[in-house]
């Protein structure tokens, strides 16, 4: 039965939907500016994750050592330039 | 008339119409003289169409010369207008041009395509592979750098050139500062170029990966192929932003967007901030293959295993993580508070850190070694100390506080050139001297090859140190002259003498091409270095499959393992090889992006939409093209090997 019923990809797909639905809440329910952004920003991460691990099948060949390598390397490298810039240009202007 | 009005050089003067008549008659004469020695159908089977590693290598070496010598002249000329105070040789509008063209020409057109030079050439042969994992992308990365480079260098006869500096910092390249298309060649010719450049980056990260020979674990890499292989993952990871910069930049000229305006919600100083996001991963890729290049050569010639292996690898996963950490310190003074300077003077200076350690493994490499001093290693040896020096001072600019006194002065240019020269250029030099036997069949001459190596030095000390004089007494770069009484006079003709000296040194390498051309030995062995990697183990020259059988390896040295240890490199019997085909789309493709680009930057909308049609066409005839290679059969292999063996 596990084999022809894809458990985790349904499970993926029903919690993604979850993530877009609390997204979309931000736009109807009013709350302040950082408090939206914050739900957006974790859920936007999540669902990304999410995104690689369930259904582009990040973990599940045996260069996933390299592939999670890879996006880790790529996530450090754009969280330290768009943090760096907001740091220069706005913040600590 | 209006239509043709705007191919008109804005700004002209003589030397560019001198400029004009000599590009002309060198284009008739190359094409009169291909017809003449009916050549063409030899250039298209054997150079145009080529997907060969060795030879995109040897095209991407003469791209490299060819621009040195471009960019040497506009060097040339910068010194001269300096050399005097109130000097009228050039105007402030061919100055401003000169050292814009210089920068791009030397780092994107000069450094870069003598790296990919090297990167083409030896990677495949050190690691035991017959050639790229993507020979066709390869040769077409090689044909879209080359015509982005090509687009480049028409600029200043066809519509004026870029004049905003080889950073081309918005506002001042925006349109209501820079009118003429110049900066729109910027933004074009670079984005062909550097689209060829990002492919290579994945391309070699898969040969590396995926295509070493059997036995080569990562940590059993030789030192020069990890450094490509890490430059590549930097070349992946910043040439997507510039990418994204020059679409932006051409936005803003072209559509009118407001990214990089002073008015309508534009930040200014974002083009800065995004320029410099790649401008100093960039600076990390020009140097590591250098850092390479030396280590092969300071081991071959000390006689001796490479000292720290292991932290000379660690050492270049550092930086490259580092090099993304460090991009702010280009601008301090934009007026940013103390917290973000200080945090980008800690990481800058941290890069320090890993460098000097590669230096220390170096001088420790040299210790007990039986040191022989070649040409090559002549390089090398004054590498170290004069690059040194360029790291020392770029600590000094590093201190955010102190940087306010040196920023945008000739000490900043000074400390450039300093790194570069010594860091990159040398070990271009050093490296050309090194493979050129088993690129060409024969060695350059080692007593010009020394002299020239001297020259260079004694003119770069010449030339560049009295700017850190000058700088720090206040001479901004970037100006086209200065008067008298402000005393610059004396230190800007020494260094005028300096540049002079440093062309007649780089005059000289062209002489010893052509005198070992001429009268060197062509009795060499694959060996002639007595060298310790993959790549002086197969035949001089190399024929086209590489390795008739695939080496096995069991350390980072594998032909020393040969020569010393009774390791058996070469095991078992031929066996047919699969070899790709050669094709033309790349170089027809790349002739498009040529028109695309020329019509691009002179707003030619309809050539632009038939050529973006033509790119397509291209990339959906290789899409369903069926071309599985061919086979180089067992009887082949042996005459060619028995050739080969017999000379």
């Amino acid at each position: 039965m596990s084999q022809l019923f894809p458990m985790k990809q349904v499970l993926g797909f029903v919690f993604s939907i979850l993530l877009t639905t609390v997204a979309l809440a931000v736009y109807f329910l009013d709350m302040s500016f950082a408090a939206g952004m914050t739900i957006l920003l974790v859920t936007a991460f999540i669902q990304a994750g999410l995104q690689l691990v369930v259904f582009m099948h990040a973990g599940e060949t045996k260069d996933k050592g390299a592939i999670y390598t890879n996006v880790f390397y790529g996530l450090i490298i754009a969280l330290v330039t768009v943090f760096g810039t907001l740091l220069a240009m706005i913040w600590d202007m | 008339m209006d239509f043709f009005d705007r191919f008109a050089v804005p700004h002209p003067s003589l030397a560019i119409y001198a400029s004009m008549a000599a590009i002309g008659l060198t284009v008739i004469a190359v094409f009169a003289g291909l017809t003449y020695f009916k050549k063409w159908g030899y250039l298209w089977r054997e150079w145009l169409t080529t997907v060969d590693h060795k030879r995109i290598g040897i095209m991407y070496l003469l791209s490299a010369l060819l621009m040195l010598f471009r960019g040497g002249v506009d060097a040339i000329m910068m010194r001269a207008q300096l050399a005097v105070p109130e000097n009228t040789l050039l105007d402030a509008q061919h100055y401003n041009e000169i050292f814009t063209t210089h920068g791009i020409v030397m780092i994107l057109f000069m450094a870069m395509p003598f790296i990919m030079f090297f990167m083409n050439f030896v990677v495949p042969l050190q690691i035991g592979a017959r050639d790229v994992a993507f020979p066709r992308l390869n040769a077409l990365s090689f044909w879209l750098f080359f015509m982005g480079a090509m687009l480049f260098n028409i600029s200043f006869v066809v519509g004026g050139s870029p004049d905003a500096g080889w950073t081309s910092y918005f506002p001042l390249a925006g349109t209501e500062f820079s009118k003429s298309v110049g900066s729109n060649y910027y933004m074009i010719a670079i984005q062909i170029a550097g689209i060829g450049t990002l492919m290579t980056g994945i391309n070699f990260i898969t040969t590396i990966l995926k295509m070493r020979a059997p036995g080569m674990t990562l940590m059993k890499m030789p030192m020069f192929t990890w450094s490509a292989l890490i430059a590549n993952v930097i070349i992946v990871f910043a040439f997507p932003v510039l990418a994204v910069l020059l679409a932006m930049g051409t936005l803003d000229r072209q559509i009118g967007t407001h990214f990089f305006t002073m008015d309508n919600g534009g930040m200014d100083m974002l083009w800065a901030n995004i320029f410099w996001v790649w401008g100093h991963p960039e600076v990390y890729i020009l140097i590591l293959p250098a850092f390479g290049i030396y280590s092969e050569v300071i081991s071959t010639f000390a006689r001796r295993n490479l000292y720290g292996y292991k932290s000379m690898v660690g050492s270049m996963v550092l930086i490259s993580l580092l090099s993304f950490f460090v991009w702010l310190h280009h601008f301090f003074t934009m007026g940013q508070g103390a917290l973000t300077n200080s945090i980008f003077s800690i990481t800058t200076m941290a890069i320090a850190v890993p460098t000097g350690v590669k230096i220390f493994n170096w001088l420790l490499t040299l210790r007990k070694g039986k040191i022989v001093f070649t040409t090559p290693m002549l390089y090398s040896m004054l590498f170290i100390p004069l690059f040194t020096l360029g790291g020392v001072t770029g600590v000094m600019l590093g201190m955010s506080a102190a940087d306010y006194q040196y920023h945008n002065t000739m000490f900043l240019v000074a400390h450039f050139h300093n790194v570069i020269i010594p860091g990159v250029v040398y070990a271009m030099l050093a490296g050309l001297h090194y493979y050129w036997p088993k690129m060409f069949g024969f060695m350059l001459n080692e007593k010009i090859g020394k002299w020239t190596a001297w020259l260079l030095s004694i003119g770069f000390v010449l030339a560049f140190m009295p700017m850190y004089i000058s700088g720090l007494d206040g001479q901004a770069r970037r100006m086209y002259t200065y008067s008298e009484a402000a005393g610059f006079g004396a230190m800007n003709m020494i260094s005028f003498v300096g540049a002079a000296i440093m062309a007649i040194g780089f005059v000289l390498i062209v002489y010893n091409i052509y005198y070992s051309t001429r009268y060197e030995t062509r009795d060499i062995s694959n060996d002639p270095w007595d060298a310790r990697t993959l790549e002086w183990s197969t035949h001089t020259p190399v024929p086209e499959y590489n390795f008739a059988i695939l080496p096995e390896v069991r350390s980072n040295e594998a032909l020393w393992d040969a020569k010393k240890n009774g390791h058996v490199l070469f095991k078992g019997e031929y066996e047919k090889i699969h070899m790709p085909n050669n094709s033309g789309i790349p170089f027809i493709m790349s002739c498009i992006f040529f028109v695309w680009g020329f019509s691009f930057i002179f707003s030619l909308w309809i050539p632009v939409i038939l050529t973006t049609i033509g790119i397509f066409i291209c990339m959906a005839l290789r899409s369903f093209e069926q071309d599985h290679g061919r086979y180089i059969s067992v009887k082949e292999i042996e005459e060619t090997e028995t050739n080969l063996r017999g000379a």
